[in-house]
């Protein structure tokens, strides 16, 4: 017969014998991490030997393209959601992952289009890279002025200190990195479109309104001060001004603000005369701003009228002009069979995809639609 | 008057027996799902196509392989001989085992991504997800109260057995809800009953055949 042993022993024993297999089995993955997962430096060859690159295996492409200086477009930080980060990986792709199908249309697949985020390097690859994404890299500036347009939205300006300039076309945007703060573990980028316009090149604008709960917005709402360091990449994006001399409808609600505050004093300065309607919706009149400034442009400017819209003015609002959706605004000034207009979109999906209907209703075919979406 | 199908218990028979025995029980008889309805979760969500249940099907009878032959040399090797001197292995098993399936999970993904590209991608997501599933916990301690049991008392031959008999009970009791699943046509159904509604009935019928396999061999 054996002696129990004391309470304290045996749970000296039990503690004892947890840390041992968990340990034994960390060690074990650890070894094994070390061996099946080591790939090896593995070769990428872009634009068939435009460029070389040799980069540690084992990560996905999109991480491995940004530690060599290269930005692909990616507004959710890697997590296989918002499907910019498409890439031609013509060899060494390996099969189509069940994460990135959703996100690829039949035409993109049969083209061998992958999302370059849950692509792996496991070998040499050979992609293709648009030429324009190169001169997309990476920014630091100083925030200059922060300042509050509505009780929930900001105007951002940051200086550029390196590179000090930055080339872009209005519509375009920048993926802000908020570092790791108390909410969030690691750092994380999201995208803002540029406000201010493309002569403006030593400085950077952006339009950013407050997600409640969103890790990036938060940081900026609360952490951030003025003359605080800061680090983007940019520019990105294909919402931008066509070069036809068709006439323009922009639509815009909230923070959908920025990209057409932008446009509008680049085709001031640069003598674009075509002609625009920007339908502009808010809830009541405490979210509105910007309205002053473009009036006096709509009033100075024969070519371009602008509409703000109320959907539910407040009792104080003494509200005069349009009131209603955005979308009924839209139905009520644009005529229908216009097959030469131009339609710009920003704001939430909800409004973008209601937009398109009302669009679409009006006989604006879908390549004469341009949009920039939230999600 | 009662018929007894099986006169003596076939656990005192010969190996092969004993072997045919367990395996029988625990994939049939005794499933892991439908008697004992544990792995609820994948087996709901993962069963719409056959394909998908197929792969998350040979995952799951892998892993259950492996780990309650594992566990069994924990259990009867280390946490049952220390047992005596006042170690509550009943409380520890669990902390451990679970240790054990998750490190297990971790290690096979890495082994198949690198020996099978293929088979890796097919089995997708499945793969991590099987640490969650909670029928290889349940074959792990349904495996110890076998061996603390005086009439069973399992080796480890026996566990292994076991272990793999749980799994392809859970990998046939998925397959054939797949396979209902595929056939079912959505519009026939009561819009509230679509989805979960009706696959929870479907799955309620068939434990309940499976209840009358209970008791057929008697361990």
């Amino acid at each position: 017969m054996v002696q129990p042993l004391s309470l304290w022993l045996v749970v000296l024993v039990a503690t004892g014998l947890t840390c041992m297999l968990t340990t034994l089995l960390a060690g074990l993955l650890l070894l094994a991490e070390r061996f099946l997962v080591n790939y090896g430096p593995c070769a990428i060859d872009i634009n068939s030997g435009d460029r070389q690159l040799t980069v540690e295996g084992g990560q996905t492409l999109l991480a491995a393209l940004k530690s060599e200086g290269i930005f692909i477009p990616s507004a959710c930080g890697g997590r296989g959601t918002c499907a910019y980060c498409k890439l031609k990986i013509t060899d060494g792709a390996g099969p189509l992952l069940p994460t990135e199908e959703p996100l690829l249309t039949k035409d993109e697949i049969a083209a061998d289009v992958r999302i370059s985020c849950q692509v792996k390097v496991r070998n040499d690859l050979k992609i293709n890279i648009p030429q324009e994404l190169f001169s997309i890299r990476e920014y630091r500036g100083v925030v200059k002025r922060i300042r509050d347009l509505t009780h929930d939205i900001k105007e951002l300006r940051i200086a550029l200190t390196e590179p000090e300039t930055l080339e872009f076309s209005a519509g375009q945007y920048i993926q802000l990195q908020a570092p790791a703060y108390d909410k969030s573990p690691e750092s994380v980028y999201r995208a803002y479109s540029m406000s201010n316009p493309p002569d403006d090149n030593r400085a950077v604008e952006t339009i950013i309104r407050l997600v409640p709960g969103g890790i990036c917005t938060t940081w900026v709402f609360r952490y951030l001060t003025e003359g605080d360091e800061i680090a983007f990449s940019g520019p990105y994006g294909e919402f931008r001004l066509s070069e036809t001399d068709n006439e323009m409808v922009w639509i815009a609600g909230g923070s959908g603000m920025s990209p057409f505050w932008s446009m509008i004093r680049h085709m001031k300065t640069a003598g674009i005369e075509r002609k625009t309607t920007y339908f502009f919706g808010a809830v009541a009149k405490r979210d509105l701003f910007f309205v002053d400034e473009l009036t006096e442009l709509a009033d100075e400017l024969p070519w371009f009228e602008f509409i703000p819209a109320l959907s539910a003015p407040a009792d104080g609002d003494h509200w005069t002009g349009e009131t209603g959706l955005i979308t009924e605004i839209v139905n009520r000034h644009v005529t229908a069979g216009r097959n030469d207009l131009e339609a710009y979109l920003c704001g939430s999906a909800g409004m973008i995809d209601a937009a398109c209907k009302v669009l679409a209703d009006k006989g604006i075919t879908e390549d004469r639609i341009f949009y920039d979406k939230f999600n | 008057m009662t018929v007894q199908l099986i006169a003596a218990s076939p656990i005192d028979g010969p190996m092969a027996l004993r072997l045919l025995a367990i395996l029988a029980s625990a994939s049939l008889t005794d499933n892991i799902l439908l008697a004992r309805f544990l792995g609820m979760c994948p087996f709901l969500s993962l069963s719409r196509q056959v394909r998908s249940a197929f792969g998350m099907g040979l995952a799951v009878i892998f892993v259950t392989t492996c780990t309650v032959w594992i566990n069994w040399l924990l259990y009867a090797h280390i946490l049952l001989p220390l047992e005596p001197y006042g170690l509550p292995a009943d409380s520890l098993k669990l902390i451990l085992f679970i240790v054990v399936v998750a490190a297990f999970v971790q290690l096979m993904e890495m082994l198949i991504e690198r020996i099978s590209t293929r088979l890796y991608y097919s089995l997708g997501i499945f793969l991590p997800l099987i640490t969650v599933n909670c029928a290889i916990l349940g074959a792990a301690l349904f495996m110890t109260t076998s061996v603390t049991d005086p009439a069973k008392h399992y080796g480890g031959l026996d566990s292994l057995v076991y272990g793999f008999g749980a799994g392809a009970g859970w990998f046939i009791a998925i397959m054939l809800l797949a396979g209902v699943r595929s056939r079912i046509k959505e519009d026939s159904i009561p819009p509230a009953l679509r989805g979960p509604g009706i696959t929870l009935i479907i799955a309620g019928i068939m434990a309940m055949a499976f209840v009358i396999f209970q008791g057929m061999i008697k361990l």
